[in-house]
């Protein structure tokens, strides 16, 4: 029989190459696969166009960083959350939420120029985001409802209501009464940081947003008290720290994060609303928090590798005329090899001659 | 450099120009690429324009290099998938409502590629829009379920509250009330454009609500397997659905893009190619039917047929006043038909009768 015996120490190098370790797995499963379905001189290209092409490409690489730029924003607000043992697993309905406010406050201003109204927009986003997520953390906090479900209830909610939105006060007076607002006018829409790309100031504000979470966790009171409510909660109530406060804080943090991620999207690359704004960023952020270990810097590289699988992808898909499944079995590969190489890290395999 | 130098390196190379763009429109094919919402898989929408794709191919053979993609989502990605596609073809079809704006946009970063969007409104120079009449579809299964259900309930699976869904149910239920005063019509609507799940979901829900003939405006074949596990009827939708629902298809209306997709392809290989704005119908054979099921009595099969040839003679439209608006308000006045613009095309509400309430 295998059995798993807890490692006494856990290997530091390890830890740090293991995400590395997952990526070559991966990528040498990828090739295994790809020899058996494709002529043997495809392999090779398809390789390359499915993970180098998007780093290469001048018109692919600014899309990998406009893909990146909401899962890094919302990954690290649920590493804040997760770190403390609080799930909060609807990030994608606060997101939405936070585009509609976003969207809406634009709409109300159409064709009102002026700097001050993408703050504004960014300000309502937020603010929508965090009273999304403080539904649940009201809940949890007064009638120690599990926020697993309620955040996860809610994203349903929040889609239906911005169909609804959509077909009611937000619907574009002039769209033939389809179920889309106006195109933002300028003053509403992200400034672009590369000429003739679709790459917007919120994948700045993405990679400072990392910075400061890193220095947060590192020196701020809030990061040590939600690291240890996470690792060791009855520790966590010795020494005085207020349980709800934590799961407030963190629901707030998450949820407005996600918000701020959904007004990007709007003002970025969507440019309106519309029913595709949600498109699973906050479900697959939970995997990039997960492979960054919820460092804030390592869910920089890790929402850059999602987002890679999603524009190599699409990419083989165009050229090579593979299903649309290649993203989600890379996606998934690369999470399963991750925690292998976790759980090998963590424990030793030990066989056992004897039976049990 | 001298200037006559100068000048015959210009000659020279305005030369080359000149024969690299004869030759080109000689000698390589046509690079055509298309754009899919679904799954090609999915036996309904996505399904009947890839028929199309290979229609065409087989027509032009050489002519033309085809890509597709499939399961692109109405959403920002669509517009990295089309320019994508816009940096490698000469014309690229966006076979979704959604894929609007970003074609828009794409085609203005791209002058010298053809775009052709499916079921939109807005053109540009390089833009087309084509659609199809799939309301005189509904007017014809419209006529039958009318005839064939007998709890007098048809069971309605809408995707979104969109115009193009709208006329359906319209035009379905107005044919379905010409022969049967007593039918009612169930909608229910889930909201997406495939997922069988949702749809099966849907299907069972109204069959609970006493629906015994079901109609759907969504991609999926799992509203008629539900249909013919339980014993009732159903209608294909965008293709022929008959092998998921041998007893339960009484027929079905198909998407025949064949021939427009040739054409379009053909004319950017001629050089003919200009922006237009299709609409077409039963008339011009871009809606079509499955073979009628033998298990409809003569009467009803002979009815649909009668039906059939009128819409493709342009004798009938299935909106023809008299006609209410749900709430009382007259619309359309005795023996009056729609114009395209604005009541086909921007339609965003039920006729009289129907009692399901609209949503919003």
């Amino acid at each position: 029989m295998i059995k798993l015996i807890p490692r006494v120490e856990n290997s530091k190098a390890m830890i740090l190459l293991s995400p590395l370790l997952a990526l070559t797995l991966t990528a040498v499963s990828a090739l295994i696969i790809f020899i058996f379905i494709l002529d043997d001189i495809k392999v090779s290209s398809v390789f390359f166009t499915l993970f180098v092409l998007p780093l290469t490409d001048s018109y692919l690489f600014p899309e990998l960083l406009v893909k990146a730029a909401p899962l890094m924003i919302i990954g690290l607000g649920l590493s804040i959350g997760f770190r403390a043992g609080i799930w909060n697993i609807g990030a994608e309905g606060q997101y939405v939420i936070g585009g509609i406010a976003g969207g809406a406050v634009g709409l109300y201003f159409y064709n009102v120029e002026g700097f001050w109204l993408l703050p504004l927009m960014a300000l309502a986003s937020i603010i929508g985001g965090m009273l999304y997520a403080s539904i649940a953390a009201f809940l949890r906090i007064r009638y120690q409802v599990n926020e697993i479900l309620v955040t996860l209830m809610l994203t349903y909610v929040a889609v239906l209501f911005l169909s609804a939105m959509l077909q009611g006060p937000l619907r574009n007076p002039a769209g033939f009464n389809f179920p889309e607002s106006r195109i933002f006018h300028d003053s509403a829409m992200l400034p672009i940081i590369w000429e003739g790309t679709r790459l917007h100031i919120g994948f700045i504000l993405a990679i400072i947003l990392s910075l400061v979470a890193w220095f947060g966790i590192k020196k701020h009171m809030f990061g040590m008290q939600i690291k240890i409510t996470g690792s060791a909660p009855r520790a966590a109530k010795f020494a005085g720290f207020n349980d709800n406060k934590t799961v407030l804080y963190s629901l707030l943090i998450s949820g407005g994060l996600a918000g701020l991620a959904g007004f990007f999207e709007a003002s970025g690359p969507a440019g309106q609303l519309t029913p595709g704004l949600p498109q699973f960023y906050g479900f697959t952020a939970i995997i990039v928090a997960f492979l960054a270990r919820l460092h804030p810097i390592g869910i920089v590289f890790s929402s850059l590798l999602i987002a890679l699988s999603y524009v190599g992808g699409e990419e083989v898909q165009i050229e090579y005329n593979l299903p649309s499944s290649i993203t989600q079995i890379f996606q998934g590969m690369l999470l399963f090899y991750f925690l292998a190489c976790d759980i090998l890290i963590k424990y030793k395999v030990v066989l056992n001659k004897t039976k049990d | 450099m001298s200037i006559s130098r100068f000048s015959s390196i210009l000659k020279l190379s305005f030369l080359s120009v000149v024969l690299a763009f004869t030759s080109n429109v000689s000698a390589d094919p046509v690079k055509a690429a298309f754009v899919y919402i679904g799954p090609t898989g999915d036996h309904g929408w996505t399904f009947a324009h890839d028929e199309g794709v290979k229609y065409a191919k087989e027509k032009l053979g050489d002519d033309v290099i085809m890509t597709t993609i499939e399961n692109v989502a109405e959403n920002s990605d669509s517009e990295r998938v089309i320019t994508s596609l816009a940096r490698k073809n000469d014309i690229v079809f966006t076979t979704s409502f959604g894929y609007m704006n970003p074609t828009v946009k794409v085609a203005k970063r791209y002058p010298d590629v053809k775009f052709e969007h499916a079921t939109g409104y807005m053109l540009e120079d390089n833009l087309s829009v084509y659609s199809a009449r799939f309301y005189e579809g509904r007017h014809v299964i419209g006529k039958i379920a009318g005839r064939m259900t007998k709890s007098n309930v048809i069971g309605y699976i809408a995707s979104f509250p969109i115009p193009e869904v709208i006329r359906g149910i319209n035009s379905a239920f107005l044919a379905a009330k010409s022969v049967n005063p007593d039918v009612q019509i169930k909608v229910v609507w889930v909201y997406t454009w495939y997922d069988p799940g949702k749809e099966a979901d849907a299907a069972n829900a109204l069959i609970a609500q006493g629906a015994d003939v079901l109609m759907q405006h969504t991609d999926s074949t799992a509203a008629m397997s539900v249909a013919e596990e339980k014993g009732i009827y159903a209608f294909g939708q965008a293709s022929n659905m008959r092998e998921w629902g041998p007893n339960a298809q009484l027929t079905g209306i198909i998407n025949d893009w064949g021939p427009y997709y040739a054409d379009r392809i053909a004319a950017v290989r001629d050089g003919t190619w200009t922006s237009s704005d299709t609409f077409a119908g039963v008339q011009q054979g871009m809606v079509k039917f499955a073979p009628m099921n033998n298990n409809m009595p003569t009467e009803v099969k002979n009815e649909a047929m009668q039906t059939i040839i009128d819409l493709s003679m342009g004798k009938v439209h299935p909106f023809t006043g008299p006609i209410n608006k749900q709430d009382g308000s007259p619309w359309l006045a005795e023996g009056e038909t729609p114009p395209n613009f604005p009541d086909l095309l921007t339609m965003d509400f039920y006729v009289e009768g129907i009692d399901s309430k609209y949503p919003n």
